[in-house]
């Protein structure tokens, strides 16, 4: 098992450092002058070159890559070309919100996902198969926003007047008024993952019940409660584990439309905002803590399902 | 290892004529009949004829849609704005005062043209990766794997919105042509695709006929190519149909965070980006594009279910 | 629930009918059938694929898939209606009465639980629970002959190898002391030796908890060796039924009859004679079939059998067979597809088709060396066949690959006609190439699944025999023709076919760029018995037409000696014995060698007394010391055997043995003749 983490950190490791690269070398396709860019027409040669050379564009691409990549491993991600703040007096704040808002989602969907998707695959063929798969389907595929923009004109003060519509920053709100404010935007993320989880339990557990040690634990008479429980349940959930985590990645993409939406300044909307006025290092900045969120969740997730599965746990460890 | 599973109805059928003076053999599972009998169950399914009646909608909005949209999509002269739904305007009228039923009809261009074209690229480069990281193996197949996985970290949107964001660099503001459109989705959907094919193709590697290949002296590309690819079109044709909801879903997306068609234009996204604001007022503005997209990606996904479906049983 | 009357049968099928939906159709796959299993007794059946018998013991434990489902009929186990049972019946009869268990022992354990909890959760079902449940658990392990029981309880079952599996799943099967347990293909996938204790296991275990049992197989020897009783099962209905001695000596119905001719038996060898086969096909599940189900196979048949469905006549005390001509079924004519088989002259004056010298491969995995082969060496004769004999790991197939350039050797030389070549594929030339070939175990595989017969040939003779256009359209008719396909078969796909006819296209594509030598890796043993026979007398005459050497692996001790001129004994990478066919095969040979052909049940009448091997193969990556099979020998000499490798030495003319003991000591253990056998 030890084996194996380290195996798996390491891989995760070379991925995130490839990561860097790619988004280092999109970033290069900047035009030769930061500076003019930013600072406008009507700026002096002098305040453009002093610009660059504060934020150090005048040097070689790799040492400027080293330099970067120095820096974000320390948690230092740069300055801002519009104000010259470091990039994470904005991105820690919009980051923390966004981990509550994608904790709420799932919290929301994982419990829900996964006895539906249960349910489904034990009444196969049935009513109450198809309506989870059609619906976890077809809300698989619409574009959060769309779904968000469909519950807030339904649920919204348009129509039924049940939750807000914005968010809002929500400074030093309480926890409560959170939950209701982010109720909309995290049930509009949870639909999505809705079917996608349900979806892939269904699959395991189909594949579980028609395993031969089902039939094996049937013939030994046990109660149908114990073979479910005991010998369904854990294989067929088990694959679901990894697919959960790497949908904690996934998120973060949704939660780019659907925090523009609801004017919720997360990660997402300080992704975008920061891509439109090409505010480069903050750009950066987000899209490599969004990979490295990713990695993290994929990671756990393997170490998990490592962990739940002998075969797995045992091989690398003698 | 004989005594595979017994009874399992499937037993191959003949080409031999019967010997004489025998009845001649009912072909019950003969190739042809399997694949009428396939294609049969699929159209047959109310899934699939929901999607595609859907879908063929949208389609001829998307080409004829000047034509069938009662009023022109970016005319402003109707007052007042924000006109709720009415006989002579049935979605009602938009901020500005157009016709939100004439956009919505015109609106399904710009998303038809690029998803199907996106979807094309991004499933022709991941399946000749995959087939490549599949057949080679070894270093091949993690030096690339390593890569992809890195890009797969960063999700679909942002990745998009990276790409983009850098391609229109040097210019004032978010320019973003149909183009860059499809070439930037069909490379974000290459690692996905690619990895799809690239397991299916790992399970045809080690099938004996591809030993026999080498065994008489073909090459990789043959191989490749010729023997494993008519292989795993079943995998490829699922993993097509699916990337074309997210196609759909992906484009829709951009264009509501402003990476596509710019205003005036009709686009569904970018309708709702505009009317979104005031859905207070005017929730008929935001739902109608807003249905229009769901209504178009779920018909999709309906005709996608029932081919997969019935290809894996 | 009900009274169960005691004295009831074991197992009662009354006109069991059985019918799978497939694509909005209900196929019949059982159609009609009657047996019964008396209490304590043991009944085979034996069929081919498809032909129903799985599902039959499905729908004994009421486990059908789900478009399955018993049309017609009753079935009744030791008296209870097992169909009428529902709920909590359903669960107590499975808990008390009946038991299961099916090949690939590796799927019928969770994977998640330890093997411990898996066994102990039977007691607890009946209220035993902590202490003595493991006390239990342990004593029917022992009991199912595990050596150390407490080690295995605390294992998961990926840590077992296949045979220790399929003793738990016994085990777990046993412990209740069911009415009746149902064993479908309880040892396909498993090694000889590891099958025949198994199989041996089983018949001890059943007279010990006075269970009934119901074999299920495609292998009538080891139905033979297992049950008193036996039923034919064909195309879903119970063609013969009777004592198993009575069915094998005096057959009554054209179906048994053929099966029992399709067996290469009793030493007979390709010279002698060629293999009775059973022309045809199966009927396709669901067929309509109102008369005879194997009307169209048989030589005897008259046009009442296509009409008219012959009744279940008795043929003697409790045998009975359904065919209108039951009293001349032994009349069947021969079916042997051609002539008598010319003899290869092989000349051993010339130059060796094939020499292998010391041949050595050792894979690398996580940090540990595996030697697939350790040093293998071998001549061979153009027209002559060498046949390849042992358990998995042996070397067998890696040995086949490596000749092939597959797999590169790490050390050692492969020659054809004198001439050294490259060790991989990619760097021999194209007639090396072509030189040779390989025909693979498995059809379904070795075709592409989307490519005409057509095409794969005519792709090979393009590259392989350099023909193309319509030279190369005439070369693939006459390919077709040569392994006796219809010319039509060149338009078809791989799907169109049967697995015996796809095998006959796989050998007619290592045919096709006229090797001279080609590698039969298991070439039959995908195949039904009856289909075996055909593919056996085809190899044999390309053999005769083109004198073409053949490489040829299989555990089927019977169809090896029938092919076979020459025999090489592998055990973990090395040649135990190699010399003559007929040599090999009587004593005095290499213990490991009398070890296997014990472990073989045979359909013919004497049965070798059984040799048992102790523990199981050891892994290659850690060979034992000395001589490699000391650690399961019978014949060990002592501390020699452990700490010296034997050599391999040519103990008589053209026959070579890797052991310590004399030839002459191994002719008395063995109880062989004292004259030289004579050569073939």
């Amino acid at each position: 098992m030890l084996r194996y983490t380290l195996h798996r950190i390491a891989l995760g490791l070379v991925s995130i450092l490839i990561l860097t690269m790619i988004v280092f070398a999109a970033a290069q396709v900047l035009p030769g002058n930061p500076g003019r860019l930013v600072l406008g027409r009507e700026a002096s040669p002098e305040a453009v070159e002093k610009f660059n050379e504060q934020l150090g564009y005048d040097r070689p691409l790799p040492v400027r890559y080293a330099d970067w990549l120095w820096g974000a491993v320390r948690g230092d991600f740069g300055a801002n070309y519009n104000d010259g703040r470091p990039v994470t007096d904005d991105l820690v704040p919009a980051l923390e919100r966004s981990a509550f808002l994608a904790f709420y989602a799932f919290m929301l969907c994982v419990p829900i996902s996964i006895v539906a998707g249960a349910i489904a695959a034990i009444r196969r063929g049935r009513a109450a198969d198809r309506t989870i798969t059609i619906a976890g389907l077809s809300l698989a595929v619409i574009p959060e926003f769309v779904v968000g923009a469909i519950l807030v004109a339904v649920l919204g003060p348009a129509l039924l007047g049940w939750f807000p519509g914005i968010a809002g920053p929500l400074i030093g709100a309480s926890f409560f008024t959170k939950l209701d404010s982010l109720f909309m935007p995290a049930l509009a993320l949870a639909l999505i993952l809705f079917g996608y989880i349900a979806r892939i339990t269904r699959a395991g557990m189909i594949e579980a019940l028609a395993a031969d040690y089902t039939r094996t634990a049937t013939l030994k008479g046990l109660p149908r409660r114990t073979v479910m429980t005991r010998h369904v349940v854990r294989n067929g959930v088990l694959p679901t584990i990894a697919v959960v985590a790497t949908q904690v990645g996934y998120m973060f993409g949704g939660i780019v439309a659907i925090e523009k939406l609801f004017g919720y300044p997360g990660v997402g909307l300080l992704t975008l905002t920061s891509a439109q006025i090409k505010n480069f290092p903050m750009l950066l900045a987000c899209v490599l803590v969004i990979g490295i969120v990713y990695f993290i969740a994929t990671l756990l997730g393997d170490l998990l399902t490592a962990a739940l599965n002998p075969r797995i746990r045992l091989s690398t460890a003698q | 290892m004989s005594g595979v599973r017994d009874d399992v109805p499937q037993l191959p059928v003949l080409v031999d004529a019967p010997p004489a003076g025998q009845p001649s053999l009912t072909h019950l599972d003969s190739p042809g009949r399997v694949r009428r009998e396939t294609l049969r169950q699929i159209v047959r399914s109310k899934t699939f004829l929901l999607g595609a009646v859907v879908t063929l909608f949208w389609l001829v909005c998307a080409i004829f849609g000047y034509w069938i949209a009662p009023y022109h999509p970016i005319d402003e002269s109707f007052a007042p704005s924000y006109e709720s739904p009415s006989w002579s305007h049935p979605m009602g009228l938009d901020r500005v005062g157009r016709d939100v039923l004439s956009r919505v009809i015109v609106g399904a261009r710009s998303v038809i043209v690029v998803a199907p074209a996106a979807m094309a690229l991004g499933v022709t480069l991941g399946s000749i990766l995959g087939l490549v990281m599949g057949y080679f193996g070894r270093w091949v197949d993690n030096v690339i794997g390593r890569i992809l996985d890195a890009v797969l970290a960063i999700p679909l949107i942002v990745l998009a919105i990276l790409i983009l964001t850098a391609l229109s660099a040097g210019q004032e503001g978010i320019n973003v042509s149909s183009w860059q459109l499809i070439v930037v989705i069909g490379i974000a959907f290459t690692p996905p695709v690619a990895r799809t094919v690239r397991s299916a193709v790992l399970a045809e590697r080690d099938l004996d006929y591809v030993q026999a290949a080498k065994l008489r002296g073909e090459r990789a590309p043959y191989v490749m190519f010729a023997e494993i690819l008519p292989n795993v079109t079943g995998p490829i044709i699922v993993e097509a149909t699916v990337r074309l909801g997210y196609a759909v879903f992906t484009v829709a997306t951009l264009a509501f965070l402003s990476y596509g068609p710019q205003p005036p234009s009709p686009d569904w996204g970018l309708q709702i980006a505009e009317q979104y604001a005031d859905i207070s007022l005017a929730w008929w503005a935001t739902i109608f594009p807003a249905l229009a997209i769901a209504s178009l990606v779920v018909a999709i996904n309906l005709i996608t279910d029932t081919v997969q479906q019935v290809l894996d049983e | 629930m009900t009274a169960v009357d005691e004295r009831a049968p074991a197992l009662e099928l009354r006109d069991l009918e059985i019918a799978y939906r497939v694509r909005g159709r209900d196929r019949e796959v059982v159609r009609g059938i009657s047996f019964t299993v008396g209490k304590q007794q043991s009944y085979g059946l034996v069929g081919e694929s498809g032909c129903g018998k799985s599902t039959v013991a499905l729908a004994a434990v009421r486990y059908l898939p789900r478009n399955g489902r018993v049309t017609a009929g009753s079935l009744q186990v030791a008296g209870r209606d097992v169909l009428a049972l529902g709920g909590e019946q359903l669960r107590g009869y499975h808990r008390d009465v009946v038991s299961m268990v099916y090949q690939n022992p590796g799927s019928a354990l969770n994977p998640t639980i330890r093997v411990g909890k898996q066994v102990t959760e039977v007691f607890a079902l009946r209220g035993v629970r902590g202490a003595d449940a493991r006390e239990r658990a342990l004593a029917i392990l022992r009991e199912v002959r595990i050596a150390d029981p407490e080690q295995v309880l605390r294992r998961y079952p990926h840590q077992l190898s296949g045979g220790m599996q399929q003793r738990v799943v016994i085990a777990m099967a046993l412990a209740t002391d069911p009415s009746l347990l149902i064993l479908d293909e309880p040892t396909t996938g498993l090694d000889a030796t590891v099958e025949a204790e198994v199989i041996d296991l089983i018949a001890e275990l059943q007279d010990r908890h006075h269970t009934a049992v119901l074999f299920i197989s495609h292998n009538l020897a080891l139905i033979r060796k297992t049950c008193q009783n036996v039923g034919v099962l064909y195309a879903g209905e119970l063609v013969e039924e009777g004592p198993t001695e009575e069915i094998l000596q005096n057959p009554r119905h054209p179906y048994t009859v053929g099966l029992l001719r399709c067996l290469p038996r009793g030493g007979v060898r390709k010279d002698s004679r060629r293999l009775d086969t059973i022309r045809g096909f199966l009927p396709a599940i669901g067929e309509h079939l109102p008369g005879c189900v194997f009307v169209h196979r048989c030589g005897l048949a008259q046009p009442v059998c296509a009409t008219e469905k012959p009744v279940d006549t008795p043929v003697g005390a409790s045998h009975r067979s359904r065919c209108h001509f039951h009293e001349r079924a032994q009349q069947l004519p021969h079916d042997t597809e051609g002539a008598a088989v010319a003899p290869v002259a092989v000349d051993r004056a010339t130059t060796p088709l094939l020499r292998v010298d010391d041949l050595t491969k050792t894979f690398r995995q996580e940090g540990h060396e595996i030697k697939a082969l350790a040093g293998v060496s071998a001549v061979l004769w153009a027209g002559e066949t060498l046949g390849l004999v042992g358990e998995s790991g042996s070397g067998k197939t890696t040995f086949a690959r490596t000749l092939l350039g597959i797999v590169e050797p790490t050390s050692g030389t492969v020659e054809v006609d004198g001439r050294p070549l490259p060790p991989t594929l990619g760097s021999r030339s194209s007639d090396d190439v072509a030189a040779l070939q390989i025909v693979f175990q498995n059809p379904d595989s070795a075709l592409n699944r989307r490519h005409t017969v057509r095409r794969m040939l005519k792709r090979t003779l393009a590259k392989l025999a350099r023909v193309s256009g319509g030279a190369a359209e005439a070369r693939a008719g006459e390919l077709v023709e040569a392994v006796r396909l219809p010319e039509r078969a060149l338009s078809a796909r791989p799907t169109g076919l049967s697995g015996g006819q796809k095998q006959r296209v796989a050998i007619a594509r290592a045919f096709a760029g006229e090797p001279r030598l080609v590698v039969c890796d298991e070439p039959t043993s995908a195949l039904d018995v009856s289909v075996q026979a055909a593919i056996l007398n085809l190899l044999v005459d390309l053999q005769g037409s083109h004198r073409t050497s053949y490489v040829f692996i299989s555990h089927d001790l019977g169809v090896v000696r029938y092919l076979s001129d020459r025999i090489a004994v592998l055990y973990l990478g090395r040649l135990m014995e190699l010399g003559p066919a007929a040599t090999v095969f009587e004593p005095p040979h290499h213990p490991y060698t009398e070890a296997l052909l014990s472990a073989v049940p045979t359909i013919d009448g004497e049965q070798r007394t059984r040799i048992e091997l102790e523990g199981e193969i050891p892994s290659a990556a850690d060979p034992p010391s000395g001589c490699v099979f000391h650690t399961r020998c019978p014949r060990k000499l002592g501390e020699i055997c452990e700490s010296e490798e034997p050599p391999l030495a040519e103990v008589e003319p053209e026959h070579l043995l890797r052991c310590h003991i004399p030839l002459e000591e191994l002719r008395v253990m063995q109880g062989a003749p004292h004259e030289q056998p004579v050569a073939p």
